[in-house]
C-alpha cells in the first residue's frame, strides 16, 4: 500500500533491467536519459510500464522535471499520497 | 560551444541515413505535379505513393477555377488576424459550410491544422484541468497539451479499456476531463475503436475530442469521418480537421455543437495570433467540398484502391496493418534496410515516405504508403511490383 521511495526506485530499476538494452550496473541515481540512452518516447513508453505496476499515472509535464530514477521514485511516492 | 552543439546527436542520425550515397529523405523535391497521382522527381516522372491527397483533389479542376476567379476578385491574401482585420465574408461562408457538412452548430477555421489542434487542445484544457492524449498522437496533439496548462495523461494507443483505468484514478478530482483520440492514424494508417471510446467518455462524464484529419473524406457515408462510421457523432463534443488532405489544400477547423466555441476565439493563440487564410484557398476548399459531398465513389475508389495495394503488399510477402485503409505502411526491422528500401523504389519510379523512430510506433521503421482515389489499378499493380523487385533485390520481407 504504502511503498517508500526505496522501494519504487527498485522497482523501476527491476523493470529497466528487464531490458536487455539496459546497461546492467544502474542506480537511483542513474540519470534516464543520458545514463540509459533513452529518447523521448522511450522514457514515456518505460513511465508507462511503471504506472500499470503501481497503480497511478505520472502526468507528462511532472516528467521534464525528473532526471535519476530516484527523481522519479520521489515523484511517484509523492503522486500516490496523493499530492 | 556553439548554439548547435545539441544537434549533434541529430547529425550523426543524419549522416547515417545519408551515408553510402544515398538521398537526404527529408528534403525530396518534387519539381512539379504532372497529375494528381504522378509527379517530376530527379527529372522522372514519378508514381506518387506518398501524399495525404486522398481524393486527388489538389488538381481539382472546380477547385482551381474557384480559387483563379476569387484571386481575381478579393486578392492574394487578407494580411490579418481573424480576430483583427482578417475575417472577410468568404471566412464566415467557409464556416457555414463545414458546420452545415459536419450538421454541427459551430465552425472554427485555423490557418493549418496543426493550429487546429494547438488551438483547441490548449484553449479547451486550462490549468486545473485533464487531457488525455493516446499514447501515438501526432505532434501538433503534444504540441498543444504543452501550450496547455492542464496535467496531460497518456494511455495506451487505440486502448478504451487502459484509458477507463486512467480515468478511474482521477476518479473525485476536480476539473475537465479531455480526451484526443485520431480518426485514422497517420503512421500505421490503424482505426480508432470510437464507439468503444465513445462508451468510455459517457460512462465517465469526460469530454471527446477527435482528430479526423485522415478519415474526413475517407470514411462514413457521407465522408464525416470516423465518427460518423462508428454512429457515435453525438458523442463526440469536437471534432478537429485539416484541409490539407482529403480536400487537397490548406488550413484546420473545429466543429461543435457547444457554444462555448464562440468564446475560444477569443482565447485560443494559435488562432488569434497568425494571418487568416488567403481567399483564394478558402474558394478551393469549398469547391472541393462539393465535389466530397457530390462525388461519393471517389471515397468507393479510394477503398478499392487501399485494398488492392494492401492486398498486393502483403501477397509479395510484406509485413503491413491489419486494416486495408487509404495508409498501408510496411514495417521493416532495420533503419538501414529501410533507407536502402527507400532509396530503391525512388530509382525505380515509386515515391513513398520514409518514417523513421522515433517519430513511428514499436521503434520499427516504415515505408509509409498511401493510395489515392485518383490511382488506377495498373498504377498499383506497378507500384506492387517495384516494391517487389527491390525485396528481393535486398533481401527483405518474407
Ligand atoms: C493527425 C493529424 N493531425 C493534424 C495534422 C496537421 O494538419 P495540417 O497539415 O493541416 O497542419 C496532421 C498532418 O500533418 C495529422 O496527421
Amino acid at each position: 500500500m504504502s511503498e517508500t521511495v526505496a522501494d519504487v526506485s527498485a522497482l523501476i530499476i527491476q523493470t529497466l533491467l528487464a531490458n536487455p538494452k539496459v546497461p546492467r550496473d544502474i542506480s537511483g541515481s542513474s540519470k534516464i536519459v543520458e545514463d540509459l540512452a533513452f529518447d523521448s518516447l522511450a522514457v514515456m513508453n518505460f513511465v508507462m510500464e511503471i504506472e500499470d505496476s503501481l497503480d497511478v499515472s505520472v502526468p507528462l509535464d511532472r516528467l521534464a522535471d525528473i532526471r535519476t530514477i530516484d527523481d522519479l521514485a520521489n515523484c511517484i511516492v509523492s503522486l500516490k499520497q496523493g499530492d | 560551444m556553439s548554439i548547435f552543439t545539441k544537434y549533434e546527436p541529430l547529425a550523426r542520425s543524419l549522416a547515417a541515413v545519408t551515408n553510402g550515397g544515398g538521398r537526404n529523405p527529408f528534403s525530396v523535391v518534387i519539381d512539379h505535379p504532372v497529375s494528381s497521382t504522378v509527379g517530376v522527381i530527379e527529372g522522372r516522372e514519378t508514381l506518387l505513393f506518398g501524399t495525404n491527397n486522398y481524393l486527388g483533389l489538389s488538381q481539382s479542376e472546380a477547385a482551381i477555377d474557384a480559387a483563379i476567379d476569387t484571386l481575381r476578385t478579393h486578392g492574394v491574401g487578407t494580411t490579418g488576424s481573424r480576430i483583427a482585420n482578417g475575417t472577410q465574408g468568404l471566412h464566415r461562408q467557409l464556416e457555414e459550410r463545414i458546420a452545415a457538412f459536419f450538421r454541427r452548430r459551430h465552425c472554427m477555421v485555423f490557418s493549418t491544422g496543426y493550429q487546429a489542434n494547438l488551438g483547441m487542445i490548449s484553449a479547451l484544457a486550462g490549468k486545473d484541468d485533464y487531457l488525455l492524449l493516446d499514447a501515438d498522437s501526432h505532434a501538433s496533439i503534444y504540441d498543444g497539451s504543452r501550450l496547455s496548462q492542464a496535467q496531460v495523461i497518456r494511455f495506451r494507443h487505440n486502448d478504451p479499456e487502459d484509458l477507463h483505468k486512467r480515468l478511474r484514478r482521477l476518479d473525485g478530482t476536480p476539473g475537465a476531463k479531455l480526451i484526443v483520440v485520431e480518426g485514422i492514424y497517420s503512421m500505421m494508417g490503424d482505426v480508432v475503436p470510437m464507439a468503444e471510446f465513445a462508451a468510455v467518455k459517457r460512462e465517465t462524464g469526460a469530454w471527446l475530442l477527435a482528430d479526423e484529419a485522415h478519415s474526413v473524406g475517407v470514411m462514413g457515408e457521407h465522408g464525416r469521418g470516423v465518427a460518423e462510421a462508428c454512429g457515435v457523432e453525438d458523442d463526440v463534443d469536437f471534432v478537429v480537421g485539416t484541409f490539407s488532405k482529403s480536400l487537397g489544400t490548406v488550413g484546420g477547423y473545429c466543429v461543435s455543437d457547444q457554444d462555448g466555441l464562440d468564446l475560444i476565439r477569443l482565447c485560443s493563440r494559435p488562432y488569434m495570433f497568425t494571418a487568416s487564410l488567403p481567399p483564394d484557398v478558402i474558394a478551393a476548399t469549398m469547391a472541393a467540398l462539393s465535389e466530397l459531398e457530390q462525388q461519393p465513389e471517389l471515397r468507393h475508389r479510394l477503398m478499392d484502391n487501399a485494398r488492392r495495394l494492401h492486398a498486393g503488399l502483403n501477397a509479395i510477402g510484406l509485413r503491413t496493418g491489419p486494416q486495408a485503409s487509404p495508409v498501408v505502411s510496411v514495417v521493416l526491422d532495420e533503419v538501414a534496410q529501410a533507407v536502402q528500401f527507400w532509396n530503391r523504389l525512388l530509382d525505380l519510379g515509386v515515391y513513398v515516405n520514409l518514417s523513421l523512430p522515433p517519430a513511428t510506433p514499436d521503434q520499427h521503421p516504415l515505408l509509409r504508403t498511401s493510395v489515392m482515389a485518383t490511382h488506377d489499378a495498373a498504377q498499383i499493380d506497378q507500384a506492387i511490383e517495384i516494391f517487389a523487385t527491390v525485396a528481393r533485390e535486398i533481401g527483405a520481407g518474407h
